[in-house]
Parts: C-alpha cells; sequence; structure tokens
C-alpha cells in the first residue's frame, strides 16, 4: 500500500520505478515531494522540470505539471516556466551530470541573475543511465567505466560551484538524514531566489560496485557515519573531517532582487504594464 | 522620377550605412519606393565599408545597386576600388582631399567637396560628415523634400543634436549650390 | 521615455520587421543569443517586448535561447528565438524536442556564408538542408522564406499562426539580404490580421490525445489545471514514456503525417510571377527572388518568356504545383546561394523534357540581374 503521502502526490500508476533496488533517487524524489506537500503548495502552481538521466526520470513520476526535457537544459526550460508564469512554483529536478556538465552553463547563468526556481541535484556522482562513466563529482581516484585506471579530474563542491556563480540559497543533503533533507527542499522554494541543494545519492549499481562500496545498506550506513552536520562539522578538527560530507544549509542571502521582480521594472520603465 | 542608385562608400564608423538610410527614410517619407542595404566586414570602426540605396517610383526588383548613379567616397581607398565599378553618367561626390584621375572629369560630374574639413571647421564634429553628405546627395541629385530630409535626419541623430545636424545638412546643400557656381 | 505607438507605415530591416510581424502575431516572449546577422531581432525584441507587457531574455547560449522559448511556450506564451548558421546547429537538438513533445514556437535563422564561422556578415542559403533534416531522427517541419521586408513581416504573422494551429516549430528561413536590407514596411495591426491560438481544449485530459480524423492534440497551458506530463521520449496519450513499439510507432507517423495531411489547409503558399505565358522557369526563393525579379525584367525586354516560381513555405516543397508548371517549361533554371540544396528536391521531382540547371553563388557577394540573364543566354545560344 504506498503512504498517503505517495498516493497524493505521485502518479502512482506509474510505479514502480524505473531506478535499480538499493537507488538513492526514489528517496529523494519523496523528498521533493514531502516539501511540497508540507508547504501546502496547490499541485497545479507547481512544475517539476528535469533533464536527461537517471534523476530526470522522476518528473514523470510525480503529479505536478511535469517537463522532461533535454540533456542538460532543465534549467533553461525552467526560466522561460518562470518568465511566462512568475506565479508558478518552479522546481528543477537534475543529476551532477545534466546540472554540473552538459548543464553547467546554465546552472551558474540562472544563478547569476537569481531568477526564482529551486534546483535539487541528485548527485549520485556517476553517469548511471548510460552506464557508469564518470561524472563532474566522481572524487578525484574514483574509477568509472571511462575511468578504468581511476579519475583524474577534479571534483566539483555542487553548492560552493552555486554560491560563486551567485545562487543566493545552497544547501546539501543526503538520502539518510531525510528530515533535513526535506527541510533544506523546503527552505529553497521558500526562498525567493535562485536556490541549489544538493541531494547525495546513492548508486550501488555502478557508482558503488565499480569502487568496492559494498552493499546500497552498506552504502546508506556509510552517509549515517560520514555524512556530518555542518554545525557540528563547526566544532570538529579539519583532519576529523577527512573524507566527510558536510550537510546543511550553507549559503543565505535575501538581499538580492529577484530576476521575475527586475523583469517586472523592466516592463514598468517601458510602459507595457499599463 | 528615374531609379537612383545609391553608393555610398568609406571607413567604418563615418556613419556611411546611416546616410543611406537617412536619405532612404527621406525618399520614403515622400511616397517612393526604397531599397537600402550595406556590406561590411567584422570592425565596427575603420573597416571598408560601402552603403546603397536605391529610389524608385514603381516597385524595386533588385535591391542592390548594379551601376551607381552617384558614388560618394569619403576616403582615397574606398574611391579606389569603387570608382572601377561605375556607370558613363555616374556623379561623383567626393571629399576635397580625395585625387580623382583627371580623365573622370571628361563624362562624369565630379564634386570635391570639403565634407570633413566642414564637418571639423563650421561645424566643429567630425562626426558631421556624414551628414552633410546626406545633404550634399540630396542637392546634387534632388532625391527628397528639404522637409521629408530634415525629418529623416532628426530621427536618426541623439537628441540635442538636432540644430546641429541640419545646420550640417543644409551645409552640403550649399557646398554643392557653390561647386556647381 | 517609452514611445509606444508604431507607425503604421515605416522603413524597417527585415530583421526588425520580423520582430513587429510576431508582436503582432502575438508573441510576448523572446530568448536568445546574439548572433550576427541575425542580432537585430534580439536587439528589437529587447527593446519592443517590455512596451507590449512581453519579456526578453537574453540566455547564456544558443541552446538555452531556445529551450527557455520552449519553456515559456509550455506556460502557454508564444515565444521566439532567432540565430544564424552556427546557432542554428546548437538549436537542433530542441527543434526536435519541440517536434515530438508538440510545443508550438518559431526559430529564426538569418541563413549566413558557412560552415562554420564562414562569412558571418554574408549573405548565404546554406541552411536549407539543415532546416528539413537539422535534428536527428524522421521528423516533418515547416520553414517559410521571405523574400521582402513586408514579406518578413506578414510571414512571421504566418509562422506564428502555423506553429499554433498544428503545435510543432516553424523554421522561418532568412537569409542576410532580407534581414538586413531597409525596406518600407506596412506594420498591419493585430485586430486587422488573422491570428490563431492554439487549441487547449483537452480531450478526456489527455495531452496527447486527439480528435477523430485529426492530427493535432489539444494541450492546455502548464498552471491551467490539468497535471499531465511532456517527455522527448515516445509517449502515449497521457504524456508518458513508452516502449511499446505499437504505440511510439503510431506517435511518430501521426506527428509525421500532421503536416501532411494539412499542407493544402494553410501550409503550403507559393507565389509565381510571368509563368503564364514561360517557357523558361526560374526557382527561387528569399534574398535570391529580388535578382531574379530583376534578371526577368531584362530578359523579357530581351524577348525571352521567363517566369519565376517561388516557394515561400520551402518546406514542405511545393512539388506538385512545380511538377505542373514544369510541363510547359523547356528550361528550369534553380537560383539560389549554396551549392545547390533546393537543387535537389527540383531534380529529384523534375522528370521528362525540361532541363533543370543551376546558377550558384557562395563567396559571399550576391548573385546579380546581369549574371542570371547571361545564363539564360547562353542557354539559348
Amino acid at each position: 500500500m504506498p503512504s498517503k503521502l505517495v498516493e497524493e502526490t505521485m502518479r502512482t500508476r506509474r510505479l514502480p520505478h524505473i531506478w535499480c533496488p538499493g537507488c538513492g533517487h526514489g528517496i529523494l524524489m519523496r523528498d521533493v515531494c514531502q516539501a511540497i506537500s508540507n508547504l501546502g503548495l496547490p499541485q497545479e502552481e507547481v512544475t517539476i522540470v528535469s533533464g536527461i538521466g537517471c534523476s530526470s526520470r522522476a518528473a514523470g513520476y510525480m503529479n505536478y505539471n511535469t517537463l522532461h526535457t533535454t540533456h542538460g537544459r532543465a534549467i533553461a526550460f525552467a526560466t522561460g516556466i518562470k518568465m511566462a508564469k512568475p506565479e508558478m512554483h518552479v522546481i528543477v529536478i537534475t543529476g551532477d551530470g545534466d546540472a554540473t556538465a552538459i548543464g553547467g552553463n546554465h546552472l551558474i547563468h540562472a544563478a547569476r541573475r537569481n531568477i526564482d526556481l529551486t534546483v535539487v541535484v541528485f548527485n549520485n556522482s556517476i553517469y548511471g543511465m548510460t552506464g557508469g562513466q564518470y561524472s563532474p563529482t566522481t572524487p578525484t581516484g574514483e574509477k568509472g567505466t571511462t575511468a578504468p585506471y581511476g579519475n583524474i579530474d577534479g571534483d566539483f563542491d555542487i553548492p560552493k560551484l552555486s554560491e560563486a556563480a551567485g545562487a543566493t540559497f545552497t544547501g546539501r543533503g543526503d538520502c539518510f538524514h531525510v528530515p533535513q533533507m526535506v527541510k533544506l527542499i523546503e527552505d529553497g522554494i521558500k526562498h525567493h531566489g535562485f536556490s541549489v541543494i544538493e541531494g547525495v545519492s546513492i548508486c550501488p549499481t555502478y557508482y558503488g560496485r565499480k569502487n568496492k562500496k559494498g552493499s546500497a545498506v552498506q552504502m546508506m550506513h556509510w552517509q549515517e557515519d560520514n555524512c556530518i552536520d555542518i554545525k557540528k562539522a563547526a566544532k570538529m578538527e579539519p583532519k576529523d573531517l577527512e573524507g566527510k560530507i558536510i550537510l546543511g544549509e550553507m549559503h543565505k542571502d535575501a538581499s538580492r532582487p529577484e530576476y521575475c521582480d527586475e523583469y517586472d521594472k523592466i516592463i514598468k520603465k517601458a510602459g507595457g504594464d499599463k | 522620377m528615374a531609379k537612383e542608385q545609391l553608393r555610398f562608400t568609406g571607413s567604418g564608423g563615418q556613419g556611411v550605412i546611416l546616410g543611406t538610410i537617412i536619405i532612404a527614410e527621406a525618399a520614403f517619407l515622400d511616397g517612393k519606393q526604397v531599397a537600402q542595404s550595406q556590406s561590411y566586414g567584422p570592425e565596427a570602426r575603420g573597416g571598408m565599408c560601402k552603403a546603397e540605396t536605391i529610389i524608385d517610383d514603381k516597385k524595386i526588383t533588385y535591391t542592390k545597386v548594379e551601376l551607381p548613379s552617384l558614388l560618394l567616397s569619403l576616403t582615397q581607398v574606398s574611391f579606389d576600388k569603387y570608382v572601377k565599378k561605375i556607370a558613363p553618367d555616374t556623379v561623383i561626390v567626393v571629399d576635397e582631399e580625395i585625387n580623382v584621375p583627371e580623365r573622370l572629369y571628361a563624362k562624369h560630374e565630379v564634386l570635391k567637396l570639403p565634407i570633413i574639413k566642414s564637418a571639423n571647421e563650421v561645424i566643429k564634429n567630425k562626426m558631421a560628415a556624414n551628414i552633410i553628405s546626406v545633404g550634399a546627395v540630396n542637392e546634387a541629385l534632388q532625391i527628397a523634400s528639404v522637409k521629408s530630409l530634415e525629418e529623416a535626419v532628426v530621427n536618426h541623430i541623439p537628441k540635442g543634436t538636432e540644430e546641429m545636424n541640419k545646420k550640417a545638412m543644409h551645409l552640403g546643400a550649399q557646398l554643392v549650390k557653390d561647386a556647381r557656381k | 521615455m517609452p514611445n509606444n505607438k508604431q507607425k503604421r507605415f515605416q522603413l524597417l530591416q527585415g530583421n526588425e520587421a520580423c520582430v513587429e510581424g510576431a508582436i503582432a502575431a502575438g508573441m510576448r516572449f523572446y530568448s536568445g543569443y546574439p548572433i550576427t546577422p541575425s542580432t537585430e531581432i534580439a536587439e528589437r525584441s529587447a527593446l519592443r517586448l517590455p512596451q507590449v507587457g512581453g519579456k526578453f531574455v537574453q540566455m547564456e547560449d544558443e541552446i538555452a535561447g531556445i529551450a527557455a522559448a520552449l519553456g515559456a511556450s509550455v506556460a502557454g506564451t508564444k515565444s521566439m528565438t532567432a540565430t544564424s548558421g552556427p546557432g542554428f546547429s546548437l538549436k537542433q537538438e530542441n527543434i526536435g524536442y519541440a517536434t515530438i513533445a508538440e510545443i508550438p514556437i518559431v526559430i529564426v535563422d538569418v541563413m549566413r556564408s558557412g560552415p562554420s564561422t564562414g562569412l558571418p556578415t554574408s549573405p548565404s542559403q546554406g541552411d536549407v538542408m539543415q532546416a528539413k533534416w537539422g535534428t536527428h531522427g524522421d521528423h516533418p517541419v515547416i520553414a517559410i522564406c521571405p523574400s521582402s521586408v513586408q514579406d518578413t513581416y506578414n510571414q512571421t504573422v504566418r509562422a506564428f499562426n502555423l506553429s499554433e494551429r498544428f503545435r510543432t516549430p516553424v523554421i522561418l528561413l532568412m537569409d542576410e539580404i532580407v534581414g538586413h536590407m531597409r525596406e518600407g514596411c506596412e506594420l498591419i495591426p493585430t485586430e486587422e490580421l488573422e491570428i490563431h491560438n492554439r487549441n487547449t481544449n483537452m480531450i478526456n485530459s489527455m495531452p496527447y490525445a486527439f480528435g477523430e480524423g485529426q492530427y493535432v492534440p489539444h494541450m492546455t497551458s502548464f498552471g491551467d489545471g490539468h497535471l499531465y506530463n511532456i517527455t522527448g521520449l515516445f509517449h502515449d496519450e497521457a504524456g508518458f514514456p513508452t516502449n511499446d513499439n505499437e504505440i511510439a510507432g503510431e506517435e511518430n507517423s501521426r506527428i509525421m503525417e500532421k503536416i501532411k495531411v494539412y499542407k493544402y489547409s494553410g501550409i503550403l503558399e507559393y507565389e509565381e510571377q510571368q509563368m503564364e505565358d514561360a517557357d523558361i522557369g526560374i526557382v527561387c526563393y528569399g534574398g535570391t527572388t529580388r535578382a531574379v525579379e530583376g534578371a526577368i525584367e531584362k530578359a523579357r525586354d530581351m524577348g525571352y518568356n521567363v517566369g519565376m516560381f517561388r516557394p515561400i513555405t520551402l518546406w514542405p516543397f511545393p512539388e506538385h504545383e512545380l511538377i505542373e508548371r514544369a510541363k510547359q517549361l523547356k528550361r528550369l533554371i534553380v537560383v539560389e546561394h549554396n551549392y545547390g540544396q533546393v537543387l535537389l528536391t527540383v531534380q529529384g521531382i523534375i522528370k521528362g523534357d525540361t532541363k533543370v540547371e543551376f546558377i550558384g553563388k557562395v563567396n559571399g557577394t550576391t548573385i546579380t540581374p546581369d549574371e542570371i540573364v547571361r545564363n539564360i543566354e547562353e542557354g539559348e545560344e
């Protein structure tokens, strides 16, 4: 029996989803629905936009206005929707490759504009849909099918990247610490500006297997032990934080004007509001 | 009115393209058929630039100048290039600094005018050379009414420079009248 | 500062007329990226859209330019993007997305010399086949090619109408000649135009369901109450991805058929000049039309019976009309600024005694009337 939340916010006839057993994406998708539900937003006023990849299949299961776009372009499509209907809550669900490789340019420029979108990045540190190639968030030294000798690229810190580009709300959650992730998404949606929330996912099928991370359950336990809340981390020694992932709200700036608000001023200046 | 084919040439930044737009708009305001076009390279400033306007009473088919009824050149290099492609009766309007081969005087009306010098010394703005040229060309071929030309000039220049530019336009016409005396 | 009242008659560039036509047709969103020789379309959109309560956004790249316009269209706003050669290449994937997701959008390509960066400020018509086949996979396309500033205004209105009626991307295939020249233009106001808007009367709450004997679905806009899914994957009537080969086949066929079926319901448009008594026909489109018109004047004065056949809708091509007309012709000359793209289509359909000839130019200068006349003369010797 699906839970009340699933009944209300998902297209249950479309379930079960296509993700592998043990994949973290189902948890993150549920977190997004939970956050929207907690905020009491009417479903017809919410649009989910996704790109291409494992993460982006989420849109099809979620009972809102849903747009499954092309690889990397979700944020650009979302920009058009938001500008056409600023009253709409536009949430982008994207992956690490979708958001920071092929779509990296759109991520930083939407951040620069500070348009009121909420971007939730399901980060599984791998290209899952194509079978386990290394991505911009695969840690240096780890393996993928296209990094058989280990990845020599550096990896992105998504909240830091977004903050540097101008995002006015950033944070990171994971699959294990569900209430925290839900709260971050809620706060991101409430924030009037460009929000980026990274959700650290798990991919036991590709990333886990290639890098000997054990079963899905072991990978979840790894998150339990190694994902540290930002407040707790602040009291820890740097050496104790090595190899750990910091969770929590990273950055918030309510002072910068939002893009659609600014455009309304342009319309007034041009006389188009009459 | 017979079909007029105007070709303006010069250096990017001299306002050559704008000159052809203004004269096209003036003729358009007088109810004529017009087609204006330009060709240019990647340089916004300094490259060779060619702009054209065709004016006719009837529908204009080909929109580029085939053989010009008037060639205006503000630089030697553009004059040397485009003087090779003129009609037997093309009117030649050039800045006084430009060397025009003697042989051309036999068949062509050559109007060597102090365009750039007048812009610098009379109007005291080197950017006025194109508006002086527009006034001169209009006087030379009697294309548009003075009223329409004034309106077209005012439509295309920065606010606050109306009087200066009208003065430049009338000065251009006067230069032609003086040259033809 | 705002001067929102537009004069009815104006001297405009083709690119500017495109924006005025788009606004008259109801465009209220433009997103794009600057590129020569289409940039004036972005510039005038930036100026004019906020004056009519619309919005303009300069995106970070060409791909985002079309993506944002598609997003705005999904939310119910008539949208356009414009580009030239290299940018047109970059937009191709999302043109395919618009085709399969059936999202109305107008994409303007002001053609310039290529391949690659080519001659950015010079005319060409090298994107004709890219307009037809540029995006991957089988797909139909509507491409319209204006030949004057006024034609650009009128055809931009028509491009929006077709896009809305048939829920398909429409490519307005301009070229540098038409885009950058200035001519007098009548800005026919919206009230005097026939304007079509998309049908949003959804059938059985299914976005991709369509009526008996019909081919176009009726989707509501996002935010109007019906919750549904849009995807670039093959999908069922409800908009959900499917791997069912039967459904995929049917959907692909319907999208292909839609443009074929409605070809004579407003999609196809062409023009003939002096063809009644012609034995030499010239096929041309866009900017070359004007040189051909000039050449016909001259050739007629010399005693040649020359006429012009101009596809205004380039894709789908007016095949039957040209085949019928060619029956009276001994020569059919295709004039275009490329190595022979429409030529391929003409050669494919014109059989029999009519000799198909070609005049092309690709060095960045325009074909002149005299060059065409010379070709006519040489063929008669």
